[in-house]
């Protein structure tokens, strides 16, 4: 569904990304992850066609992006970031122009705004919404033409986690429809949570790309189970048979608070790859 | 076709909601009839009102309007989602355009009730021509501009020299010969006239240079920067 063979791109003298390559295959929602600056909505421009690479080739819907018609951009769904939305005009009339543009029915309109909450909100202005409501009357805009491929730059950057929460379930809709997503975030648990497969860009290049689990099972170097007992203390065992039976002496003794085993998550991967913290970076770039 | 149509009907809509726009479309229509109603001087010339603002109408709302709406669109980043939907460019220009001057048609059609029905015709017709300098003038400042504070500062001199310099003229000879190679005194001209037969061939090339100099400053700032 989107192929990308050898992207490069440079900014005056700084590199941007190098010798990218992706293979996204349809139905599927894919993740890139990566710290601000990463390289992320750079690459999204290049797959999307608003920006051209220096090198490389890109593919969607099987075709080059520069030779993709007006009719395959209408199957195309993008929601960037800073994509603005009309501050006067009420949810409803935002959605009526691109109703208009794309040919779907107004019907879809209310059907559009109750999917995403903003039913009660559809003659409100636009500027008297929250952040939450904005981003999902910006991800309506895209859902209403039902594409056949998402793009999402950093869908829920910066919302609660009530918001998040519901934006994640309106993109899991769209992959049962059929969809193919590809969305960038630095949500860790974001990525885990709705990814079947990730690619971690650094710098401009991917140092690793996965399924989320495979991902984390292959970095799992320490295969430890962390116990923490009801005395306070905390208690680390190797993942081999002796440890079976002392695990099984302190459930017996309802010795054990908690257990967990020692598996990597998306972020020590990506600390352990690049000796940077993902969302830490988001972070400063907040503050 | 179908897009110029959807960027007409979502302007409409944005209008009467967007008030800085709105007072510029209504304002010289609504003061035209006021005055010529209101005021009546001695020897002053016939429809003397309804002939000066609508030469500061022409230089003034098509202008203001269309660098604002460009500006105010590529600021907010929804000019970019129109490409995006692919939109083209020309479309998004000609719909802006076509919707500006339809409007400002409007405006016009409320100052030529103050005239004899048969001078309507000529006025109109020049109207619109003017119309169009002004709006390819005023897409000039939007695409060259990156936000609304850059065009708000470009627009401000150029309307200010095109809707005022005809007045000035009125009173002071020396801005009188400078006035005269802006299109706007020249209509000024023609709208004093308000006759085809009376029109003098100067006017009408120091009205098609202007247009030309318009449209040849619009292209290379369209080539230059794009819409994006």
């Amino acid at each position: 569904m989107i192929t990308a063979k050898n992207i490069c791109k440079s900014f005056a003298d700084r590199e941007v990304l190098s010798g990218i390559d992706l293979d996204i295959r349809p139905g599927t929602i894919f993740g890139l992850l990566g710290p601000s600056g990463a390289g992320k909505t750079t690459l999204i421009k290049i797959i999307t066609g608003q920006l051209v690479s220096d090198d490389g080739e890109v593919n969607v819907l099987g075709k080059n992006v520069k030779d993709l018609t007006g009719a395959d951009k209408k199957q195309i769904g993008i929601m960037m970031d800073d994509h603005g939305i009309y501050e006067r005009m009420s949810c409803s009339d935002n959605l009526k122009i691109f109703a208009d543009i794309y040919g779907v029915p107004y019907s879809e309109i209310d059907k559009t705004l109750k999917a995403v909450g903003l039913a009660e909100a559809a003659k409100r202005p636009a500027m008297k919404l929250s952040k939450g409501m904005r981003a999902r009357l910006r991800l309506a805009r895209v859902l209403m033409i039902f594409p056949k491929i998402l793009f999402l730059d950093e869908p829920t950057s910066g919302l609660d986690p009530t918001t998040m929460k519901y934006i994640h379930k309106l993109i899991i809709e769209q992959k049962e429809r059929g969809c193919t997503v590809f969305l960038t975030t630095h949500n860790m648990e974001e990525a885990s949570v709705l990814c079947g497969e990730v690619a971690l860009l650094n710098e401009g290049r991917i140092i690793e790309h996965g399924a989320p689990d495979e991902i984390c099972r292959r970095y799992n170097h320490q295969k430890k189970i962390n116990i923490h007992l009801t005395s306070g203390e905390d208690l680390g065992l190797e993942q081999e048979s002796d440890s079976a039976a002392v695990i099984s002496r302190l459930l017996e003794q309802g010795k054990i608070e908690t257990i967990h085993s020692s598996e990597p998550t998306l972020e020590s991967v990506f600390l352990e790859l690049t000796g940077r913290k993902l969302e830490a970076d988001e972070e400063a770039k907040y503050a | 076709m179908r897009n110029i149509g959807v960027i007409i009907k979502k302007q409409l809509k944005d209008t009467f909601k967007n008030k800085t726009v709105l007072i510029q479309f209504v304002m010289f229509p609504v003061l035209a009839l006021i005055f010529e109603n209101a005021i009546h001087i001695p020897d002053m010339p016939e429809l003397f009102f309804t002939k000066l603002f609508s030469v500061m109408y022409m230089g003034m709302a098509p202008l203001t309007s269309v660098a604002a709406i460009i500006s105010e669109e590529k600021e907010k980043n929804t000019l970019r989602v129109l490409m995006m939907a692919n939109v083209k460019p020309w479309e998004y220009l000609a719909g802006i355009g076509a919707y500006v001057w339809m409007i400002c048609m409007a405006g016009a059609g409320v100052m030529s009730t103050s005239l004899p029905a048969k001078d309507i015709p000529f006025f109109l017709g020049v109207m619109a021509a003017g119309f169009i300098i002004s709006i390819a003038a005023g897409a000039c400042i939007g695409i060259f501009s990156p936000n609304q504070m850059v065009s708000t500062s470009l627009v401000m001199p150029v309307m200010l020299i095109f809707s005022f310099a005809p007045m000035l003229a009125m009173f002071n000879d020396k801005i009188e010969k400078v006035a005269r190679f802006f299109y706007t005194q020249q209509i000024r001209v023609l709208l004093n006239n308000m006759t085809f037969d009376g029109i003098k061939p100067e006017s009408l090339v120091i009205i098609a240079v202007n247009a030309m100099l318009a449209l040849v400053l619009f292209f290379a700032a369209f080539k230059k920067k794009g819409l994006e």
